[in-house]
């Protein structure tokens, strides 16, 4: 059951690939619009079935676990993309806009290949998680968040294709950071996999926040190692640390992050010496011939769907939940706080965009920040800033 | 004249808002959230001493109550006591009572306190935390002044001098 | 008072951008488009601008003020999430010597600037407090505006008006059974028609209009909550440690309830014992490592007869519970809550009086560590006598043996023991793996025999009064998002003009849903399909998308 569970997602995550690229089809089809072309048609086939294979996945490991598929950040953050494909096929069949699949399914498969960088095995649940708030409260927080991804990717064109890319500019270098900020995903997964087919493994001694001596185990050579921490005997010849981190930061978490941007560096000055331009420039063609209403409208439509979604899931159940699981509705940990500051910030866009007509370029920057505060509270938060919800990050 | 009504309208929600934000404030900083505050009447307990005897804090209505929390771990509570002790011996006789609680240690161990400083109050111990919950204690030592109404008149926090001890018996002389 | 008179006949509150009943616009404006936000209505704040009162007013019923509050509390809330919060500190470390330990000079200005409780203070409440203001005073000035427009509007609108639309066509065709059948289809579609003079009012929705309103109310709802958590007496919230076997009061309670203690189960997961899946897992943590099961087998009593603390009470019986996390025992809106234990706190200790010679055993005692027993006769003239006892044992700044506090920690004892030839008695002092003879070696000494322990259970007691103002609150909030984002307010014109049949429409959202469903409408009818001027005015501009209008 474990091993078709993996399949499945596996077989899902090869499909969402090959669907981009039959959506990447339709750019070259002068007439993009309401027509649906043959290539479109294919795509969210292949969509489709592969939303339904990971499905299975999500069924058989939840028939193989006992418990919903939810509760490390492996399956949070693989659900989290499963509800983003569902979002864009939903959303797909209201607008029936193809180049939202080549922005929206790339950024789903970059967040199943990077929650595939997280200990993938099975978890038994620990009290404070055995709950049927547990499938409540996460999926309707993650589903909510995948809907508001979906605003992010039709912000990101909106962008693409509006920013001016014949002379530099705050516009192009923020946009430039955002693209920056995707490919650099692709670098933790990228030097993830390298070491761990290269099976590095470098063990530390450590000090941890309470004073008691723990082991830490690196998969990636320590260029910031933890709090007082000295490598063990076989590990003798692995690099040492060069900065040590107090013992409230997760030292190891932050190395991670730190060799991320390193490979998101490589990458995209690779990329820039191939292309010659911009990134955003070098895509700007593939957009030119998108729908700028409609692309606002389903940026904003994305907002009006998830935000409810979001509020439900994220605050009210999660509240319900910490009412019952912690004794208080309400504690203030990050995690909590994060999901106030998503919501206040989407409640205020929701403002600017009803009340003060922020609407076309100003709303698809509103919608590119809002993405990057969720992906903040799911990665930053879970790894760099300790919580109750810290386990989640193990 | 709707001008007026307007005014008027916007005056008093306004108002409502300023007092709703005005009291959470002010509720939330400025006063305690307990029911055990001074100018309350005092909860009453029946406790027993070392000696068998019980002593129920109602009984004691027409007196003064200097009602002390202890424990014998506690070294400020260990230095006040003697000059509890000390005074009491004055203020006995002009009605003011003085009733050490301590916070359920073993009886031995109270003997032994009790003893050592000989005290001459009665000391009752609270077994089961019942009047340490009905007190709100926190912090030790604490001391209740009950007037002869059996109303709050101070609670002190911390150690005393015998100067204070004897101030504050003057206190609820009755 | 001024009012401005529509040619329409409709009197209008000053300020209105446009005819309440007809449409036609009563200040000239540049723009291509009407500004339909409001409905053209007259906000109340930006009419009248006089007193003190009115600035406050309009200050507070500003949307970009209301935002900026909004913003400025969510770079307060990130700001406290920097550095852990007071209350996440480890216990027993000064907070001022904490935050300059752990993160420096960083750590010591948070902590000085107040930011270590940061959504307890008082600026942060104020905030808080702001939004709440805000959030009134914005609603009242819309809405009654609103309601007046949305129910004064007529249906024969003025040409201005449909002209100004974002969408408008005008198609030349005459044919009366024209607009019965789009009134037809419009009905199928489940808008509510108004006629008048051949002119159609088509419109649907309405209600999403009230959704921001409603959703303001269960906001509003939700923050009074939260204001009478400091309504003394609305809120419980208590720690009550209580070991295996012990009853107690629960705390917070005023001596109502007790609590009695059966057992306390932690259990871990086991490799082997478990699922076969949990396997790596397990493995990766170490057997034993996570957390299975905390659980309190509690049975709750109730005090028969008048509460006077520190009598012994009567108890009756109420129920027996398993306390687990996730799984609360609720009675009488108190909730008893699983959150922390203490495995093996010692209970009682046992010591065999022996010969230090011969090791000969003449008895063994056994001491309650809670409430020690004076004096132990073991028979035979042997007999052993408790001269102190410390149950948190440690030597004090004068070199004295004394207790840190009343749990037993690490118990010391003063025993004399007597024996037939040590008439006198011994003295020893004697702790764990510690033995001292003051006065010299002693003959007879207390060997350590046994111990007897139980785990302790930490259950918080709460009882929360505002709870179901909250929930109200937060239910009403949802209603309230829901209807204003789920539906949308969709209106359609069509007006019989010189042979002109003329059509515009407008919604407050989902353009695209509404253009879809008027070409399913006119479709076949002859009626031009009308175009989306927005669009054409951007077109116009030179295809720079910088906002709309």
């Amino acid at each position: 059951m474990v091993q078709l569970s993996s399949t499945l997602l596996y077989i899902a995550f090869v499909l969402y690939l090959i669907g981009t690229f039959f959506f990447g089809g339709t750019i070259r089809d002068k007439k993009e619009g309401r027509k649906t072309t043959r290539w479109a048609t294919i795509g969210i086939v292949i969509t489709i079935v592969g939303f339904i294979s990971q499905l299975g996945y999500f069924i058989t490991r939840w028939m193989a676990a006992g418990h919903a598929p939810v509760s490390n950040l492996f399956e949070f953050t693989t659900f989290f993309g499963m509800m983003l494909v569902a979002a864009f096929i939903i959303i797909y069949f209201i607008y029936k806009t193809a180049i939202l699949g080549v922005f929206t399914l790339p950024v789903a498969l970059l967040v199943i290949a990077y929650a595939s960088m997280f200990p993938r095995e099975i978890t038994p649940l620990i009290p404070a998680l055995q709950s049927d708030w547990l499938k409540i409260h996460v999926t309707t927080a993650a589903a909510g968040e995948a809907i508001l991804a979906v605003s992010f990717a039709a912000g990101l064109i909106y962008l693409i294709r509006v920013v001016d890319q014949s002379k530099p500019s705050k516009r192009t270098f923020w946009l430039e950071f955002v693209l920056f900020c995707l490919i650099t995903t692709l670098g933790f997964v990228g030097v993830s996999s390298a070491f761990a087919i290269a099976d590095y493994e470098a063990k530390f001694q450590w000090i941890d926040k309470n004073g008691k001596k723990t082991e830490a185990i690196y998969e990636l050579p320590a260029l910031v190692g933890p709090h007082k921490g000295t490598l063990e005997k076989e590990s003798k010849d692995r690099l040492q640390p060069l900065v040590e981190m107090p013992a409230v930061i997760n030292a190891k978490k932050l190395n991670t992050v730190i060799w991320s941007l390193f490979g998101g560096a490589v990458l995209y000055v690779l990329l820039r010496l191939v292309l010659r331009k911009r990134v955003a420039a070098a895509i700007q063609p593939f957009v030119k011939n998108v729908n700028l209403d409609l692309t606002d409208e389903i940026s904003y439509r994305a907002v009006a769907i998830g935000f409810p979604v979001f509020t439900l899931g994220a605050l009210i159940f999660a509240m319900i939940w910490a009412q019952i699981a912690w004794t208080r509705f309400w504690g203030w940990d990050p995690k909590e706080v994060w999901a106030l500051i998503t919501w206040l910030f989407y409640a205020a866009f929701l403002h600017l965009r009803l009340s003060r007509g922020w609407h076309g370029e100003k709303s698809a920057w509103l919608a590119v920040i809002g993405f990057a505060i969720i992906m903040f509270n799911l990665v930053a938060v879970n790894l760099v800033i300790a919580g109750l919800h810290s386990y989640a990050g193990s | 004249m709707m001008k007026k009504q307007r005014l008027v309208m916007r005056t008093v929600v306004l108002l409502l808002l300023l007092a709703a934000v005005g009291y959470t404030i002010y509720a939330n900083f400025f006063t305690e959230k307990t029911e055990i505050k001074v100018g309350a009447t005092a909860p009453d307990f029946e406790l027993t001493d070392l000696n068998g005897n019980t002593h129920r804090l109602s009984d004691y209505r027409g007196k003064g109550v200097f009602l002390n929390f202890w424990g014998t771990w506690c070294k400020p509570c260990e230095r006040e006591m003697p000059f509890i002790n000390e005074q009491y011996k004055a203020y006995k006789k002009q009605g003011v009572e003085v009733l050490a609680v301590n916070v359920g240690e073993p009886k031995l161990s109270v003997q032994k306190f009790v003893d050592r400083f000989g005290l001459t109050f009665p000391v009752v111990i609270d077994r089961e935390d019942q009047v340490m919950n009905a007190y709100e204690i926190d912090p030790l030592p604490t001391t209740f002044l009950i007037d002869k109404n059996g109303k709050i008149q101070a609670i002190i926090t911390g150690t005393m001098t015998e100067e204070k001890v004897k101030q504050y018996m003057e206190s609820i002389k009755p | 008072m001024e009012q401005v008179k529509c040619e329409c006949g409709h009197v209008n509150p000053y300020g209105t951008a446009f005819c309440e009943a007809c449409g036609k616009p009563l200040e000239e404006v540049e723009k291509p488009l009407l500004d339909m936000r409001y409905e053209g209505s007259a906000r109340r704040s930006q009419t009248y601008n006089k007193t003190v009162i009115d600035k406050i007013w309009n200050f507070f019923s500003s949307v970009k003020v209301g935002v900026w509050l909004i913003v400025i509390t969510l770079i307060a809330s990130a700001i406290g999430t920097i550095f852990p919060q007071k209350m996440y500190l480890p216990p027993n470390v000064t907070p001022a010597q904490y935050y300059e330990d752990e993160y420096g000079w960083a750590g010591k200005l948070y902590y000085e600037l107040g930011f270590d409780n940061l959504y307890g203070s008082w600026w942060y409440m104020l905030l808080i407090a702001l939004i709440g203001v805000s959030l009134v005073i914005c609603s009242l000035d819309r809405v009654i505006p609103l309601y007046r427009a949305l129910n004064n509007q007529g249906v024969t609108r003025h040409d201005a008006f449909l002209r100004r639309q974002r969408l408008f066509s005008a198609t030349k065709i005459e044919d009366a059974r024209l607009l019965e059948a789009i009134k037809e289809r419009l009905a199928k579609r489940r808008y509510h028609i108004r006629e008048e003079n051949g002119n159609i009012l088509a419109e649907k929705g309405r209600f999403s209009r009230w959704g921001p309103y409603v959703n303001h109310i269960g906001l509003i709802i939700f923050l009074i909550g939260a204001m009478l958590r400091f309504v003394p007496g609305m809120y419980v919230d208590k720690v009550l440690w209580i070991r295996e076997g012990e009853t107690k009061e629960i705390p917070g309670t005023n001596g109502e309830y007790f609590l009695k203690n059966e057992k306390f189960t932690f259990e871990t997961y086991q490799k082997g014992k478990e699922n076969a899946v949990f396997n790596a897992a397990i493995d990766r943590v170490g057997s034993g490592m996570v957390a299975k099961t905390y659980e309190t087998k509690a049975v709750l009593y109730k005090r028969v007869g008048p509460v006077i603390a520190g009598e012994e009470p009567k108890l009756k019986k109420i129920k027996e519970y398993k306390i687990r996390v996730n799984e609360p025992l609720k009675y009488d809106h108190y909730a008893l809550y699983q959150v922390d234990f203490k495995l093996n706190e010692l209970k009682s200790m046992s010591f065999a009086l022996i010969d230090k010679q011969t090791s000969k055993s003449f008895g063994m005692i056994t001491v309650d560590l809670l409430q020690p027993k004076e004096s132990y006769d073991l028979g035979n003239g042997y007999r052993v006598e408790l001269l102190s006892y410390f149950p948190d044992f440690y030597f004090d700044d004068d070199g004295n043996p004394n207790t840190k506090s009343r749990v037993p920690n690490n118990p010391a004892f003063v025993f004399k023991m007597y024996a037939p030839d040590k008439p006198k008695g011994e003295v020893s002092f004697v702790a764990i793996r510690q033995t001292i003879e003051p006065f010299g070696n002693n003959k007879y000494k207390m060997a350590f025999a046994g111990i007897d322990t139980r785990n302790v259970s930490a259950l918080t007691v709460r009882r929360d009064f505002t709870l179901w103002v909250l929930g109200i609150g937060g239910a009403v909030f949802m209603i309230g998002l829901i209807q204003g984002m789920y539906w949308n307010h969709r209106r359609i014109w069509l007006k019989q003009t010189n042979g002109e049949v003329w059509l515009a429409a407008h919604t407050n959202k989902n353009w695209f849903g509404l253009k879809r469903e008027i070409q399913a409408v006119i479709d076949g009818t002859g009626i031009t399909m009308p175009i989306d001027q927005a669009e054409i005015a951007k077109k116009a501009q030179g295809g720079d998308e910088h906002g709309t209008a």
